[in-house]
């Protein structure tokens, strides 16, 4: 589905992103962990298109997109969920939405993006309780809430979120982590980054730890929990916190 | 003073007014896409009264054909300016592109001086007809032209804004215009329309005007000015501050004439420079309130 091959990019001549190369299959979770500045956020961004290829590629469904720019990656299926969520806090949960939709246009493309609203609505039911708030005004749970939901009217093919259970609590976390398997489970692919390994090996199938903008070590995340020295170096801070 | 008299300063405030509202919405509209603020806004509204001028003029095109095709044009020039002047630089920082701006204003009068001389040129009322008297004061014909066209201007800029697609993704980019892209917009082509509907918007207001006050190369720089200073005053946040802040110029303006009517081109300036220096928000906003 997804294939990111020997991609080296990096912020004005600072290189971040030292040839990192990972794979996602169709309706897997694959995800990026590692310590805060191993590059999490920069790949994601490179996925997305927002940060442009020095050398390597990214592929979507067998198709080179490495020069595809942002928002035309966003009409094939490539969705970032940012980091810090980037809501439009001035204007309304719905309209938030509507924009998330933007790409979907024409009488048919745009009945289908009001059911997914419905289906958006039925997932994180207190948006729909929120509907007409400014989304600057919603809780950090509900802002995290309506950044994926606004990414899921764009229709994604791969998701890619970018540490969605940040700052959050732990109820909320685990109510926005159900949300996720039950995406899975409906057969899309994502790309989860976050600091708390053990949570995010626990809902996917697969892992990469980052270290200083290249992959140091994969495998299942089976594979991972298992491994000891992803115990000792990732995990071990997370220790008792079940 | 008389009330009749009172009443005739507050219709020219009012006509001035709207006339630098439009300016200060186009400076305001520029700003909020890009952080610019775009001194060749000027010479929208010359080249606006301009090619009015021409189409009917020389092309012998009837005044309502004239107007909305001057305005047109005027609006391809602004995003051709765009395009070719301000998009290669994009990621320069602001000042840098303010510098440009006030280049192409130099280069759009310079121009405007080779392609139509420097004479003033006229162009009839848009219909003809003596002044409606209202509690004895007058009012011309082409100042109600001008209070339509700006209702008519500011109701479709609302709707705009609020209910199409288009007007959706430029405030989106006003927010967050790295969050507009992820979600599929894109904001180098909502810049590009941003600059061809300030261009338009001073095009409208240069047209508007071109009847009672005629049209020269070089009237850019002093409208500029006013409708710079509307827009300051208005905050360069909404699109209704803007036009506030424009219509609010225009009666200060007519406040100051009966003690001294030299004073009158300079109140824009020190308006400019009070609100920078005591309320750079501008009149309408709280301080560090989010744009739109
Ligand atoms: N906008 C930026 N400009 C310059 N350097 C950046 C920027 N964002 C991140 N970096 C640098 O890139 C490296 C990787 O950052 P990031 O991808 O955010 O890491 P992570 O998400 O894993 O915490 C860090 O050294 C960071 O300082
Ligand atoms: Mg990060």
């Amino acid at each position: 589905m997804l294939e990111v091959d020997a991609f080296v990019a990096g912020y004005g001549r600072i290189p971040v992103l030292h040839g990192v190369s990972l794979k996602a299959g169709a309706g897997q979770m694959i995800t990026l962990v590692g310590a805060n500045g191993a590059g999490k956020s920069t790949l994601l961004k490179a996925i997305a298109g927002v940060l442009p290829a020095r050398s390597g590629r990214v592929i979507l469904e067998g198709e080179d997109v490495t020069s595809v720019p942002v928002h035309r990656r966003v009409g094939k299926g490539v969705v970032l969920v940012p980091e810090g969520r980037m809501l439009f806090g001035a204007m309304s949960v719905d309209e938030n939405l509507t924009l998330g939709a933007y790409l979907r246009t024409g009488g048919e493309a745009r009945r289908e993006a009001e059911a997914e609203r419905e289906r958006v609505f039925e997932l994180f039911p207190i948006l729909a309780r929120r509907r007409t708030q400014p989304a600057g005004t919603l809780s950090g749970g509900e802002q995290q809430m309506l950044a994926v939901g606004r990414a899921l009217m764009s229709d994604p093919k791969v998701l890619l979120l970018d540490e969605p259970s940040l700052g959050l609590a732990p109820k909320v976390i685990s109510e926005i982590f159900a949300v996720l398997d039950r995406l899975r489970e409906g057969g899309l692919t994502m790309v989860l980054v976050e600091q708390d390994a053990r949570l995010a090996l626990k809902h996917a199938d697969y892992g990469y730890v980052m270290r200083t903008g290249s992959v140091a070590l994969e495998g299942s995340s089976a594979d991972l929990l298992a491994n000891d020295d992803v115990r000792l170096i990732y995990l071990g801070a997370w220790h008792g916190r079940e | 003073m008389e009330t009749s008299e009172l009443l005739q300063l507050a219709i020219a405030g009012l006509k001035n007014g709207s006339i630098y509202a439009l300016l200060a919405l186009g400076f305001t509209i520029v700003y909020a896409a890009t952080n610019v603020i775009n001194f060749a806004q000027g010479e929208f509204y010359m080249l606006g009264g301009m090619f009015a001028v021409l189409a009917f003029t020389q092309f012998e095109l009837p005044l309502l054909v004239s107007v909305p095709l001057a305005v047109l044009v005027v609006a391809g020039i602004g995003m051709l300016f765009e395009t070719l002047a301000i998009r290669p630089r994009k990621d320069a920082e602001p000042m840098a592109l303010i510098i440009i701006t006030v280049g192409g204003s130099l280069v759009f009068a310079s121009l405007a001086r080779h392609a139509f001389g420097s004479d003033a040129l006229p162009l009839p009322e848009f219909t003809a007809g003596p002044s409606f008297l209202f509690a004895g004061a007058a009012i011309e014909r082409q100042t109600v032209w001008i209070w339509g066209i700006v209702l008519v201007t500011v109701a479709g800029l609302t709707f705009l804004y609020s209910k199409t697609r288009l007007g959706r993704a430029m405030r989106a980019c006003m927010q967050n215009r790295e969050a507009a892209r992820l979600m599929g917009i894109d904001t180098a082509r909502v810049v590009m329309i941003s600059f061809g509907l300030a261009a338009a918007l001073g095009a409208v207001a240069g047209v508007a005007v071109t009847p009672l006050t005629s049209t020269r190369f070089d009237i850019g720089a002093g409208i500029a000015v006013k409708g710079f200073a509307a827009a300051i005053l208005g905050g360069l946040g909404s699109p209704l501050a803007a036009v506030a802040g424009g219509l609010l110029l225009g009666l200060i303006e007519q406040a100051v004439i009966p003690f001294s009517s030299a004073l009158k081109d300079v109140v824009a300036l020190g308006v400019l420079l009070a609100v920078l220096f005591l309320r750079p928000q501008g009149l309408f906003r709280r301080a560090r309130r989010e744009k739109m």
